[in-house]
């Protein structure tokens, strides 16, 4: 069924979108729904699906926030290849029929939008944060010292850090197809990117992951660094985290000193005298 | 999410990466001494007993056996945990990949040991 708005202008370019349909729950089963939407040089995949949302079928399930792949709200499979639709455009993809279809590795909950909790509970498994033994969440809250840390380190862990938790690596994985217990590449590569940070002083995280089916289950496909709207190396990371775990590596990290700082409050208190 | 077993899977890789690097080697040492003579030479019985009882051929053997078990068995076992997941299946694929490849182990050093005729 191809669906098209006639009030649009017809000497405006068009692009045909198939939309992977599907509600969970329901045995209709799974179809394709095709529509007709106008673009211009500059429309996103998001914006032709919304496009489809606003003026032609309000029932297409689409999940979306940011418009500026901040979020990772949005991604999906466009064209076989998992992306953010957000910052997929559809001139760049120089194709006359674009198909949309959710992320595969994720069980899907209606149409483009899949069930991230699996995926979630792999990433709080790494203990996705700072373990530091001097130092608890209030005195980080009082603002009173700070970790030096100098550019080297930064560097360490700089690109994981920009892990958006969008999913495409963990749906680009092919071990992740057939291992539902395997972490996938975006845990993994967070815990390389705290094991990395001369802030994180815990001893336990690569025992997290010397699991039966913990890092060694990766084989290298490398689809997921590929496939990273942000750049990160998800890839590297897992090899880096294996080097050091088989030895190759040494682990030399100088903890972070802690430097004793002027509290957020007493900054904020006398600024405001002066001024 | 760790689970317990006699060796961390880190240990098992480690083995499993040795193995398989040593047995590159060793087959291409045993390919070496095969290539010493004519391909259909190599095949006729009398020279393959006569290969039995040298002690280096045999030793290559034997090291060829105990590497290609170790590191099949354990890429068997690493298929088969990806294939299915559930504490039953994969003690049982454990238990079982162990098994075969002690049992081949095993075969294949009494072959070596009646094909020598100590």
């Amino acid at each position: 069924m191809i669906m098209s708005n006639t009030a649009e202008n017809k000497n405006e370019k068009k692009i045909r979108l198939k939309v992977y349909r599907e509600n969970r729950g329901q045995d209709s089963g799974s179809h394709y729904d095709t529509f007709e939407v106008p673009y211009k040089k500059w429309t996103t995949v998001l914006d032709a699906l919304l496009y489809v949302k606003s003026y032609m079928d309000p029932s297409v399930a689409i999940r979306y926030s940011c418009r500026m792949a901040s979020c990772g709200s949005c991604g999906m499979k466009i064209n076989g290849i998992p992306k953010l639709a957000c910052y997929t455009k559809i001139s760049e993809l120089e194709t006359s029929t674009i198909e949309c279809e959710p992320l595969p590795n994720f069980p899907i909950i209606r149409d483009l939008v899949t069930d991230f909790s699996r995926f979630f509970d792999h990433h709080k498994s790494m203990h996705p944060y700072i373990e530091a033994k001097e130092s608890s969440v209030d005195d980080t809250r009082k603002g009173t010292f700070s970790f030096y840390q100098s550019p080297e380190d930064v560097d360490k862990y700089l690109q994981f850090s920009y892990c958006i938790k969008c999913g495409l690596c963990y749906s680009a994985c092919p071990t992740v197809g057939t291992d539902v217990n395997f972490p996938g590449p975006q845990a993994l590569a967070q815990q390389y990117r705290y094991f990395a940070d001369t802030r994180d002083e815990s001893a336990k995280r690569l025992d997290i992951v010397d699991d039966r089916h913990g890092i060694w289950r990766c084989h290298f496909a490398g689809s997921c660094s590929k496939v990273c709207p942000k750049g990160v190396d998800p890839a590297l990371g897992i090899q880096l985290l294996k080097s050091y775990m088989l030895g190759i590596s040494k682990n030399d990290k100088v903890p972070a000193k802690k430097i004793e700082v002027e509290s957020i409050d007493n900054r904020y208190n006398s600024s405001a005298k002066t001024e | 999410m760790a689970s317990r077993t006699i060796l961390k899977e880190s240990q098992i890789m480690k083995i499993h990466y040795i193995t398989g690097i040593a047995a590159i080697f060793v087959v291409a040492l045993h390919i070496m001494m095969r290539l010493v003579v004519p391909f259909e030479q190599s095949l006729e019985y009398d020279y393959i007993i006569a290969n039995y009882k040298n002690i280096v051929y045999v030793l290559i053997l034997e090291a060829i056996l105990v590497l290609i078990s170790v590191h099949g068995f354990n890429g068997i076992r690493i298929i088969l945990l990806e294939l299915r997941q559930s504490r039953a299946w994969e003690n049982m694929v454990t238990v079982v990949t162990i098994s075969a490849m002690i049992g081949l182990i095993a075969y294949g050093t009494r072959t070596i040991i009646l094909a020598n005729g100590l």
